[in-house]
């Protein structure tokens, strides 16, 4: 609240277009998923549920789905595992040098994904790990730990160190630091974090583009491929379904980040 | 210090993790530029030499600048009202830029594709209008391109200039205004100074996410304007010239570091994402 100065015309006409501009676009799937015509248009005589049939009875949009799943929950496990004990410690330890590490530790979202899949592409084919579903995870995984190492940071800026150095003080080991003491007081943060790397995995197609093939195709990849080849209302229920993931998991944060704050 | 041990061994996952399969391979690209086909800066001297990159370079700058232009003019006039709307429409208006950050980029191309392809909604609902007898090329061509880029970057450009003009003490404008000022002056002399440190952050930010930008230019472009992360993807996938394309992959990630370490002072990523509430 700005003490009640107001915008005046030109800022809120503007801003409410953008607004527009940012959400209509995106809505417009809902519509054409329920179209009843076999193209991809808006409805015309009625309203039909039959492309979320066909994307339902089709085993390689399931297969997909459930692809994408997995891989997203085990790149989810190694992202909040790694960068909750780095955020931790970093913040524990606090010098010049762990500073640099926690920079170092942003280079995924700095970095274009392009430049890292084809550096993996040839990586990966020495380990052996192109089109498997562990290369996609440690793939997804490493470039995970960002969104988890910032929530996690953000969580323990409001922690007082005194509460770690007290129940060292009084014997307690480190891993029974980390587990009562710690680890209760950032949940939020580490379920904010795991939130994010989850849509990161889930959402994730350049990497996938160039190491998995065949084998392992995920989601976004199976919608890469609709979109080039045939433009069919399936893809426009596939997208409604997506978006619907995508705000349950924003709301899920949204309650975690209350409880947080309260 | 060894009461420390413990925590350093913290530091190990992630340190391991990203070091082996993240900086290697990263380096290996570095490497690959200078060595394939043949050992030298040959690669590099394409800068010069080769039309096809000149042209994606140019075509990529042209496209990431303007880009950057308008979601830094939409994205100032969001975080403005935002700043300045009462504390429950600001929970609204921040629903409509952080839902769309966070909803598929795939999914939002596609919608545009939808919208705007020959046989699309818009422009379908103009010639059953009257308003035009031909189908305009709205999309595969740059007009697309920067349409989806600038719906994709804006929430990046509004969440550093929020952060900014969240500091900026409401008490100075109302006392701007009270003193005569005209509400133009409140905004050019006040406003948008105090504003500024936000602008450039969200300019470098958005600036760099566009150099490197692949889903949408290449869905939205249709293969036709290619952008350099595209052209990368080509010359690997389909033409297996490793050395033009990490070539090009190292020019970009020198370009951003390059960039990003000039205006370190102003952008903080770590704030940026961390404040995305």
């Amino acid at each position: 609240m700005m003490g009640g100065y107001k915008p005046g015309w030109f800022a809120r006409t503007l801003s409410w277009g953008t607004a527009a501009y940012l959400v209509l676009p995106i809505l417009i799937v809902i519509p054409v998923s329920l179209t009843d015509q076999r193209f991809l248009s808006l409805p015309h005589h009625g309203l039909s549920l039959r492309h979320y049939a066909t994307v339902f009875a089709s085993p390689e949009w399931i297969g997909s789905i459930l692809q994408s799943f997995w891989i997203a929950l085990a790149a989810t496990v190694l992202s909040v595992v790694a960068g909750t004990l780095f955020a931790v410690a970093a913040w524990r330890l606090d010098r010049r040098s762990t500073q640099i590490l926690s920079a170092l530790m942003l280079l995924p979202l700095i970095v274009p994904s392009i430049v890292y899949a084809i550096g993996l592409y040839r990586y990966f084919g020495w380990w052996d790990l192109l089109d498997r579903f562990l290369g996609v995870v440690i793939a997804h995984g490493v470039t995970g730990i960002p969104y988890v190492v910032i929530t996690v940071s953000a969580a323990l800026a409001s922690f007082d160190p005194r509460l770690e150095q007290a129940a060292r003080g009084m014997g307690a080991s480190l891993p029974q630091v980390l587990r009562w003491v710690i680890l209760p007081r950032i949940m939020p943060g580490v379920v904010s974090g795991a939130i994010f790397a989850f849509i990161h995995s889930w959402d994730e197609l350049i990497i996938v583009l160039f190491i998995a093939s065949r084998d392992v195709f995920t989601l976004p990849r199976r919608i890469w491929d609709g979109i080039n080849e045939n433009l069919d209302p399936a893809m426009a229920a596939v997208a409604v379904l997506l978006i619907g993931m995508t705000l349950i998991l924003l709301l899920l944060d949204m309650l975690v980040r209350r409880r947080r704050d309260d | 210090m060894r009461r420390d041990a413990g925590w350093w061994a913290l530091l190990l996952p992630a340190f391991l993790l990203l070091s082996v399969f993240y900086i290697v391979p990263i380096v290996q690209v570095l490497a690959i530029s200078f060595m394939e086909p043949e050992p030298g800066f040959g690669n590099y001297e394409r800068i010069a030499t080769n039309l096809s990159v000149q042209r994606v370079l140019l075509t990529t700058a042209r496209i990431c600048i303007i880009t950057t232009a308008i979601a830094l003019f939409l994205g100032y006039a969001l975080a403005y009202a935002i700043t300045l709307a009462s504390e429950n429409a600001r929970r609204w208006w921040l629903l409509c830029v952080l839902v769309p950050l966070w909803i598929s980029v795939l999914v939002r191309a596609f919608a545009w594709v939808t919208l705007l392809r020959r046989q699309g909604l818009i422009n379908q609902t103009l010639m059953e209008t009257g308003v035009i007898a031909e189908p305009l090329a709205l999309v595969w061509n740059e007009f697309g391109i920067i349409v989806g880029m600038v719906h994709y970057m804006v929430p990046y450009a509004v969440l550093p200039m929020l952060a900014s003009m969240r500091e900026i003490d409401p008490r100075l404008l109302a006392a701007a205004r009270g003193m005569g000022a005209s509400r133009i002056q409140v905004f050019t002399r006040i406003f948008f100074p105090l504003s500024a440190p936000g602008l450039v952050a969200a300019g470098v930010l958005v600036f760099i996410f566009s150099l490197g930008f692949y889903v949408t230019p290449a869905i939205l472009g249709g293969g036709r304007t290619l952008m350099v992360a595209e052209w990368i993807s080509l010359q690997i996938l389909d033409l297996i010239r490793w050395g033009l394309g990490t070539m090009m992959a190292t020019l970009l990630v020198v370009t951003i570091l390059v960039t990003l370490a000039v205006f370190s002072r102003v952008v903080n990523l770590r704030r940026l994402f961390g404040g995305a509430r």
